[in-house]
């Protein structure tokens, strides 16, 4: 069983959800990042989502936008990002999914990626700009690798390709709970509730719901339906705020254990 | 027969539909749109009624005797697409594009724009269908093309500055296709050029093809045969491809499509994705793009804001690797000369893009015998270069 599983099957036990922070690997750069992992394990989350920075980030907002110039500022690319991910192994087994855009990938050959990422500890894979119908040239090389491909699905998503692509999903289904791009608007938990329910009742794998969630109060209203949130902007924030500063980790840490507790 | 795009939108191995799961709705749609549209008589006796009665259309193949004689090879003729309203080729696509916006019941039109001649275009046919329009432009492009920006204000649409990235062309796309995502069920997103995810690439081009269905006309009531060679700019390469596409199957002639070389492509600071780029995904669709060794797009540059684009539509990578079509690069200081020298020797003003074009020209020419005939695309005019070519010949405008 692989660690996304596993993670989900502990917590279903306890009835609990799983919170999934997103962070920039880079951001502002990779020492501080894995500083910034360990604090996230450390006061509750659950399932790391590592971002790799493009210089074209199209899905996410201005927060995110920012995240990932400073990512790249700093030299980060994915080869340093996998070194990184070896070193955090060493002391976690909480799950990672990188995420991010395709030209990095496609430049650092998907076949080395999957073989290199998992060789790393890598879980998961999510593109934002590669959906289903494009990801036959690198599903081969990354089940062979045992990293899950991690489906997007919208709020604008059709019933029948829902159906469809959750029923091909692996790890678990990224709900994305607004038609928007990161960290600009606050969910509106109520709207999205029956169609989660929907899909929660016909995908093989957990459900989570991103986009727009940065309150405990959020979480707690999302999480009441979903199997997991992600919370991306709201802790990029933080680290934009303190990410130079030896306060960095406790402020991490104090958001995640206030996220992770209206979550219980 | 010319099969391409396939089913899915892809033209060999470029093309496709790379995009955030929130738009594929949204583009199956659009596509289904198209394809209907394609089949109505009455919505393509529509377009051609616009195209003659409101764009000008068919616009004239002029022969250029003058640049003929002083080149001292070919007979070349220039489609003259700055005749067109609007100043440029922009508008077949766009009278198209907003015809399809009306008949999906779409009351709301964006758009990006480099150069500000795509803007300007679908600001004028909202105008026309008395629709709402934000146009995305960079804050580079803005300060270049001030003139635009207030034409496109003077025709009711909003401009959003765009401030991320290198604040070009490809910024405003990437700030366009954020838009689009937010409100993707009341918004018809019109794309100015070949690009994007497919049906995108595919549907330009049929809106354009009608430069190159009209130049095939042409020349032949004028010579009585074929081009040798056919001409055209490439920033994402709609004139280029609305040229090339209607003589694909006439294998005697020539496609050639000319890309920005900027400060020369040893310098690192051009725009040839296909001269210079390696193949890559971005804006929904896989093509050459300029990208540094870890996938991150790379600054194009360009003296002409319409070509300073880091990719290429997938269609001219695949008609470049299939060697269908020919890719050379024109530097700035070569475009400049052949900016003054058509304005000199026909008194047609050129845009910086179409000089680029008529540059290859002035290289190719003197190699062909006279009877030989080039076909060029003169894409838009120069008006709105004016500040541009004035400033890098040091000339002071008040």
């Amino acid at each position: 069983m692989g660690r996304i599983q596993a993670t989900f099957e502990r917590l279903k036990k306890r009835k609990e959800t799983a919170l999934i922070p997103f962070i920039t690997a880079g951001d502002p750069d990779l020492t501080t990042t894995e500083e910034v992992i360990h604090a996230l394990v450390e006061h509750g989350a659950d399932l790391i989502e590592l971002g790799f920075p493009f210089s074209d980030p199209m899905a996410d907002g201005p927060t995110i936008q920012a995240a990932s110039e400073r990512a790249l500022a700093s030299g980060t690319t994915l080869a340093g990002i996998l070194e990184m991910v070896v070193r955090v192994r060493r002391h976690t087994n909480v799950p990672i999914v990188l995420m991010g855009y395709y030209n990095p990938l496609l430049s650092y050959g998907p076949e080395r990626f999957a073989a290199d990422a998992a060789a790393a500890g890598v879980d998961g894979l999510l593109l934002v700009d590669l959906p289903a119908e494009e990801s036959a040239e690198i599903l081969g090389s990354l089940r062979q690798a045992d990293i899950c491909l991690i489906q997007l699905l919208a709020p604008t998503t059709p019933l029948p390709r829902m159906r469809r692509l959750a029923a091909a999903a692996e790890g678990f289904i990224y709900f994305v709970s607004m038609t928007g791009v990161t960290g600009v608007s606050q969910v509106d938990a109520e709207a999205i509730r029956e169609q989660v329910l929907a899909l929660r009742e016909t995908s093989p794998v957990p459900v989570a719901v991103g986009f727009g969630i940065s309150s405990p109060a959020d979480a707690a209203a999302v999480g009441s339906f979903a199997d997991a949130v992600v919370v991306g902007s709201a802790l990029v924030k933080v680290i934009a705020a303190y990410g130079a500063s030896p306060e960095l980790a406790s402020r991490v840490g104090s958001l995640i254990r206030s996220l992770k507790e209206s979550l219980r | 027969m010319y099969p391409y795009p396939d089913a899915n939108g892809h033209f060999g191995p470029f093309g496709g539909r790379y995009v955030a799961e929130t738009l594929m709705p949204a583009l199956e749609e659009l596509e289904q749109a198209y394809r209907d549209a394609q089949d109505d008589p009455m919505f393509q006796q529509d377009f051609e009624d616009y195209l003659r009665q409101y764009v000008g259309r068919p616009s004239p193949l002029y022969f250029a005797r003058r640049l003929s004689e002083h080149l001292g090879g070919a007979r070349i003729y220039l489609k003259r697409e700055d005749l067109n309203h609007t100043g440029a080729h922009k508008i077949n696509n766009t009278v198209g594009q907003a015809l399809l916006a009306r008949r999906m019941g779409k009351k709301r039109v964006i758009a990006e724009t480099g150069a500000g001649q795509h803007g300007v275009a679908t600001a004028t046919v909202a105008a026309l269908f008395g629709m709402e329009c934000e146009v995305f432009m960079g804050t580079e492009d803005i300060r270049r093309q001030s003139l635009n920006v207030f034409r496109m204000k003077l025709l009711g649409a909003k401009v959003t500055a765009v401030t991320s990235g290198t604040a070009t062309l490809k910024d405003a796309m990437n700030e366009a296709i954020r838009h689009w995502v937010t409100r993707v069920r009341d918004t018809f997103y019109v794309i100015g050029t070949v690009a994007g995810p497919h049906p995108y690439p595919a549907m330009v081009r049929d809106f354009q093809a009608v430069i190159g269905q009209e130049t095939r006309r042409q020349i032949l009531q004028a010579e009585g045969r074929l081009p040798d060679y056919a001409v055209a700019c490439i920033g994402g390469g709609s004139n280029a491809m609305g040229l090339f596409y209607p003589f694909l199957a006439d294998e005697s002639v020539r496609l050639l499509g000319v890309e920005a070389a900027g400060l020369g492509i040893g310098s690192g600071k051009h725009a040839a994705s296909i001269g210079a780029g390696r193949v890559g995904v971005l804006h929904g669709n896989k093509t050459y793009l300029l990208q540094d060794d870890h996938g991150q797009i790379e600054h194009a540059h360009s003296i002409s804001a319409g070509l300073d684009y880091p990719g290429v539509g997938p269609e001219h990578a695949h008609l470049h690797e299939m060697g269908r079509a020919e890719y050379q690069a024109i530097s700035d200081v070569e475009a400049l000369d052949a900016f003054q020298l058509l304005t000199r020797l026909e008194g047609i003003i050129p845009a910086l893009e179409s000089a680029h074009a008529i540059a290859q020209v002035v290289k190719l020419a003197p190699t062909l015998r006279r009877d030989q005939l080039v076909v060029v695309c003169l894409s838009g005019r120069g008006d709105k270069d004016i500040h541009t070519v004035a400033e890098a010949m040091g000339v002071e405008l008040h």
